[in-house]
């Protein structure tokens, strides 16, 4: 019991300075990084939460959605919305003239966040309660569905979301305090909702549905949580995004969004939060660097010319050989402790320690 | 109320279920005394499991009603049965394979929470007691059932007589006062079995249950269980202390060539 605790005090000392660590480079980085590099480090904080978001759905409740582009769609919208100053959206707006109340609603950024997180949520429970009730292959297909739906909604609501124009000059407020103070809410939300019985009821659900229901779990009312949980994360996150790119339309929320962040959860490991985080950090980064393969380029006098589309085609290939090879992903089920890390650390000199007593033997 | 209704803690009343032409169960009626160890026996593909599955919501049955504590539960989901007290495990075991011992029987221990999941977030000091709690009646559950040192192992990688124990451990998390066992014994010899039902009668008072048992082990099913139903085709051909269902012409027929009374 003693050394529990004081395991405990060890570990909590050691994630502040990790979380210190994080703010010291963040502000570094800030001051000296250009801005490409500040763009990939925001955009590593934004996946990682898209990619938490879809794990708890996919990775720990097992039910597969398809929805994520489509949650992020609504959490984008609705923060451009509250953000935007309402001579802004009259000028902008040249269609159909923006309606009431969307033209005079202003928020400050952080409520912009909370309300386009809240939305996306109450939007996916209404998606929840019939879509639920399917199971496999059925769920992807139904939520893929209507995540195209709300695309196609978003497009013809021209007098609230200016249509196919989409939304420009959005301020960008999303800075790195913002996208980590993000990222570190919902990896806290998570860990400590996953860690507790409630995160052990969900992987109940994913492992055998059957038994779950004869331990008295209302299975039911633990998936549409679970969807909601990650649809509030996804539209945190497509409002993050929003603010980032500062420009946002229709045709970016397609299912190539919904891809790259499966891509991130598989690669990473379904049912694991560190993966999900390892996961965004080289894929974004690896995405990025991958651009060279779309520009032209001479290799030994040979000129190639630039392919758009390259890279999609190269990570494809990727996410099919981790299916093939490696399906548990980078981290499979299991999480990162400071116990491991200090095991794995130490472990030179356990092995000297246990030599000495094996020459003493001797 | 009268006195003797009181005292069955589940009744079955001309409880039947077909599946398209194959009646499953056919007029069956049982009543089950509180406190009892009792057993349903039958050839294969009698109906057995599908009693099961209709006392635990399952499947809904065509005709006829189930009372439990006088209430009537006919048609209940799943988790409410549970709720109420009754809890069960599986012929092929339905552990929760990537999860570890300890947790498998922590997930039994939620149906009896009372905080909600968003409190977890907020810490709110009632759930994170009742988060400690959980914690600790896992593991003494583990240690009565000698699954100590599996306690940290994925249920999947456990030897197949842990496993089997770890379900029932997992049952009893749920705090039933009905349990219903599927072949507990299948797949043990006979010393094992034994063992088993010496197991199965210290369950039954250190935590005051009732207990239904189906077994295709003669030994177990007589030496254990204080009465009888047999189903064929699923129908009910005779119930009755296990002495009276040895000597029972019908039974005898009906397992025919077996010689499983012989042991
Ligand atoms: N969901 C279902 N749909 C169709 N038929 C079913 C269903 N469930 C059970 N049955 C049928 O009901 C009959 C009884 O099956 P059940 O599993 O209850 O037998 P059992 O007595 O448990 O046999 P065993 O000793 O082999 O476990 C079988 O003929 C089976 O095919
Ligand atoms: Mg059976």
């Amino acid at each position: 019991m003693q050394q529990k605790k004081k395991n405990r005090f060890r570990d909590t000392c050691l994630t502040i300075i990790v979380i210190v660590l994080l703010g010291c480079f963040l502000h570094y980085a800030q001051n000296h990084f250009n801005g490409y590099a500040i763009q990939i480090i925001n955009l590593v904080a934004v996946n990682a939460i898209l990619a938490l978001s879809m794990n708890i759905i996919y990775g720990f409740t097992g039910m597969f959605s398809l929805g994520q582009a489509g949650f992020m769609a609504i959490g984008a919208y609705v923060s451009a919305l509250c953000v935007l100053t309402p001579e802004q959206k009259e000028m902008m707006w040249i269609l159909d003239e923006i309606i009431w109340p969307f033209s005079t609603i202003h928020t400050s950024f952080f409520v912009s966040v909370v309300a386009g997180g809240l939305i996306t949520a109450f939007i996916s429970l209404l998606i929840a309660l019939p879509v639920l009730r399917l199971g496999g292959d059925y769920l992807g297909i139904a939520t893929l569905g209507f995540a195209e739906i709300i695309r196609v909604v978003i497009t013809n609501a021209t007098p609230i979301t200016n249509g196919a124009l989409g939304i420009k000059g959005i301020p960008l407020h999303a800075n790195m305090w913002w996208n980590y103070g993000w990222l570190l809410f919902t990896l806290y939300f998570m860990i400590v909702l996953l860690r507790s019985n409630f995160g052990n009821v969900f992987k109940a659900i994913r492992d055998d549905e059957v038994a779950a229901k004869v331990m008295g779990i209302n299975t039911f009312k633990y998936r549409v949580i679970s969807f909601c949980i990650g649809a509030f994360f996804a539209g945190v996150g497509g409002a993050l995004m929003g603010n980032l790119i500062t420009t946002i339309d229709p045709k970016m929320f397609n299912f190539l969004l919904t891809f790259n962040i499966l891509m991130i959860v598989v690669a990473g490991g379904l049912g694991s939060l560190t993966g999900s985080i390892l996961g965004s950090v080289i894929i974004t980064v690896l995405l990025e660097w991958l651009r060279i393969v779309e520009e032209p380029m001479t290799i030994l006098n040979f000129e190639i010319p630039g392919i758009p589309g390259m890279r999609m085609v190269i990570f494809a290939v990727a996410l099919l050989v981790i299916i093939l090879f490696r399906r548990e992903g980078l981290m499979g089920m299991r999480e990162f402790s400071w116990d491991s890390v200090i095991g794995f650390l130490s472990r030179p000199f356990n092995r000297n320690k246990n030599a000495d007593t094996g020459k003493e033997q001797a | 109320m009268t006195p003797a209704k009181h005292k069955n803690l589940l009744e079955l009343r001309d409880v039947t279920i077909r599946f398209g032409g194959v009646t499953a169960v056919r007029n069956l009626s049982m009543d089950i005394p509180k406190d009892s160890i009792v057993g349903l026996i039958g050839p294969n593909g009698a109906g057995k499991t599908t009693v099961f599955n209709l006392i635990t919501g399952f499947y809904r049955p065509n005709e006829g009603f189930i009372r439990f504590r006088d209430r009537d539960i006919t048609g209940l989901p799943p988790h409410r049965i549970c709720g109420k007290g009754i809890s069960r495990t599986f012929q092929n075991i339905r552990l929760f394979a990537n999860e570890s011992a300890l947790e498998n029987i922590m997930i039994g221990c939620h149906v009896r929470r009372k905080s909600a999941w968003w409190m977890m977030p907020l810490l709110i000091p009632s759930c994170v007691r009742e988060e400690k709690n959980i914690r600790e009646t896992a593991w003494k559950l583990l240690a009565t059932m000698g699954l100590e040192q599996y306690a940290n192992v994925p249920a999947v990688s456990l030897p197949y007589g842990a496993q089997r124990r770890l379900e029932i451990a997992r049952a009893l998390a749920t705090e039933p006062s009905l349990l219903l066992l599927d072949e507990p014994a299948a797949g043990m010899n006979p010393q094992e079995s034994t063992e088993l039902m010496d197991f199965i009668r210290h369950i039954r008072r250190e935590y005051e249950l009732t207990i239904l048992l189906i077994e295709h082990d003669m030994k177990v099913v007589m030496g254990v269980c204080e009465h009888l139903w047999v189903l064929e085709y699923g129908q009910c051909i005779a119930s009755g202390t296990p002495d009276e269902i040895q000597k029972n012409p019908k039974v005898i027929e009906a397992y025919l060539g077996e010689e499983v009374f012989d042991a």
